[in-house]
């Protein structure tokens, strides 16, 4: 595995409090080209913080956020958008745009931050929602459609972006249980096309099928961190055994 | 869709039970009415004569919403601001506007701020006229000058974008904050997210307050007649000093405001159900 390409997205020594709570205490990250790193860990733990401190939707005390080595700067507004533009975000609720037609929610963006021309962004929309299966739900609205299939256009809408890296929060957790197959077979199916992606889950089959690298956090910190087969079926902390033989009793 | 006629309502209610009993009330007053002023000269005079006052009230109204929507935009805009000058100034003129009567405000504005505001464009007018090289084109303004009509559309204006930015900045608040972190988190802008994501769903989900505030303006036109402004009010008063017919111009008159009232409401309504199959 080429370890030693640049990272794309690299966090350095991130801290956020919500008061006396160390949400994040000094997390240092490094996300690699076409690879898929999934953060596993207890509810509460920051493993959502990191994710929206990546793409500063979250505003980290200190700490530095680098895409593609470059220092991305956090008190210019351009600087924070155009961050924002190459690095896609799927939320757990989806929140897709419910006044647009789905094909209109994933050409959005296209057309009004990189400026493609109208006829070209549908394409593109359309384009990526054939990717994701959905090729006949475009003049669809969001609220005709079922979870799965919101959370399935939302995927296409980061992108239609052609992000650098694509965050994923837990992208199945507001799912009925026999709509989360879909999605993660969208996720898995992006992973093999070598699709850059950090996935919060607590899906623990899923981090074991799709994951180059399990990242477990506990208390805000980074605890362990390796190939799956690593961190799940041996891991080295005492905390990390104890989640995951919780999670294989489950 | 939550909403009076929902899959929520236990059962069907009968035809009879559904009909707009309201609306042929209505109907049936309006046909006698008419049939009133078809076949009597008094009725008809007093119509032709409240109806030459139509253009002034829809004028006013016309022109004073859209300004007071306007108003009320960058007000709300300016209150959910991170500057905390815009929210300041905002919030000042929400609460001192939205505490005063609409009538004592048409009076301010008519007889002091209007005075006031000639007052300072004729000292500027003489300052800069030197400079510019032209005479007497603003030192010979007079506040009589601006006329009446334009006072009290400037007064509604500013009494309802106060409401307007309350009502608009609900709406903004109310949405899901998903909404605004899916649009920044797909590099839209602060004014990009508001314009392509924010606001359109605002609107959609203040439709009808706003058309509430549009048939409150409406009424409150009538304020202009205290100007002498010759609205439909303005026309029926006068008509009644002039005859002391009262009873047969307040029945007319309310008949006036109510058709455009109800057209009004009709019209949000038509829009509304236009919309409603998008809302989530």
């Amino acid at each position: 595995m080429p370890l030693e390409s640049a990272p794309v997205l690299e966090a350095r020594a991130l801290v956020k409090r919500y008061g006396a709570l160390a949400a994040l205490d000094s997390v240092s990250l490094a996300i690699h080209p076409g690879r898929v790193a999934v953060i596993l860990g207890p509810s509460g733990s920051g493993k959502s913080t990191l994710l929206r401190c990546l793409n500063f939707l979250v505003r980290p005390e200190s700490g530095e956020v680098l895409l593609d080595g470059v220092l991305s700067d956090l008190d210019q507004a351009r600087a924070l958008d155009a961050h924002r533009a190459r690095v896609g975000m799927v939320f757990q609720q989806f929140n897709l745009f419910p006044h647009l037609r789905v094909w209109e929610n994933v050409a959005l963006a296209p057309r009004v931050v990189r400026r493609l021309a109208p006829a070209a962004a549908r394409a593109l929309a359309e384009r990526h929602l054939n990717r994701v299966g959905l090729a006949a739900k475009v003049e669809a609205f969001p609220g005709e459609l079922s979870g799965g299939q919101q959370q399935r256009a939302a995927i296409a809408r980061a992108l239609a972006m052609e992000p650098a890296v694509l965050l994923c929060d837990e992208p199945t957790s507001a799912l009925d249980p026999e709509l989360t197959g879909e999605v993660l077979a969208v996720l898995r199916q992006l992973a093999a096309e070598h699709v850059t992606m950090v996935v919060v889950t607590h899906d623990v089959a899923f981090a074991r099928a799709a994951a180059h690298e399990v990242v477990f956090m506990d208390a805000g910190r980074i605890v362990e961190q390796g190939p799956p087969e690593r961190v799940i079926d041996a891991p080295v902390t005492e905390r990390a055994r104890r989640f995951f033989s919780r999670e294989a009793a489950d | 869709m939550i909403g009076p006629d929902s899959e929520l309502a236990p059962d069907q209610p009968s035809l009879l039970a559904r009909a707009p009993w309201w609306l042929l009330a209505l109907a049936l007053v309006s046909v006698l009415l008419g049939w009133r002023i078809a076949t009597n000269e008094l009725w008809r005079d007093i119509a032709a004569r409240l109806a030459s006052g139509l253009g002034i009230t829809l004028l006013v109204t016309a022109v004073a919403f859209p300004l007071a929507l306007a108003l009320g935009l960058a007000s709300a805009l300016a209150l959910v601001s991170p500057h905390p000058l815009r929210r300041q100034v905002a919030t000042l003129y929400v609460q001192v506007v939205r505490g005063l009567p609409v009538l004592v405000q048409i009076f301010l504005v008519a007889f002091v701020l209007v005075p006031l505001g000639v007052e300072a464009v004729r000292a500027l007018g003489s300052l800069l006229a030197p400079l510019l090289g032209v005479e007497k084109t603003l030192a010979g303004l007079r506040a009589t000058d601006v006329p009446m009509v334009a006072r009290v559309v400037a007064a509604l204006a500013f009494a309802y974008g106060a409401f307007e930015a309350e009502t608009l900045r609900g709406g903004l608040t109310s949405l899901a904050r998903g909404q605004a972190e899916a649009a920044r988190a797909l590099g839209l802008s602060r004014s990009q997210s508001l314009r392509h994501v924010l606001l359109p769903q605002t609107f959609r989900r203040v439709l009808p307050t706003l058309g509430n505030d549009l048939i409150c303006l409406l009424k409150d036109s009538a304020l202009v007649s205290v100007l002498g402004v010759r609205d439909i009010t303005q026309e029926a008063r006068l008509y009644q000093s002039a005859t002391f017919r009262y009873a047969e111009s307040l029945v007319l008159l309310a008949f006036f405001y109510l058709a455009l009232t109800l057209l009004v409401a009709l019209a949000v309504r038509v829009l509304e159900n236009r919309l409603r199959r998008h809302a989530a």
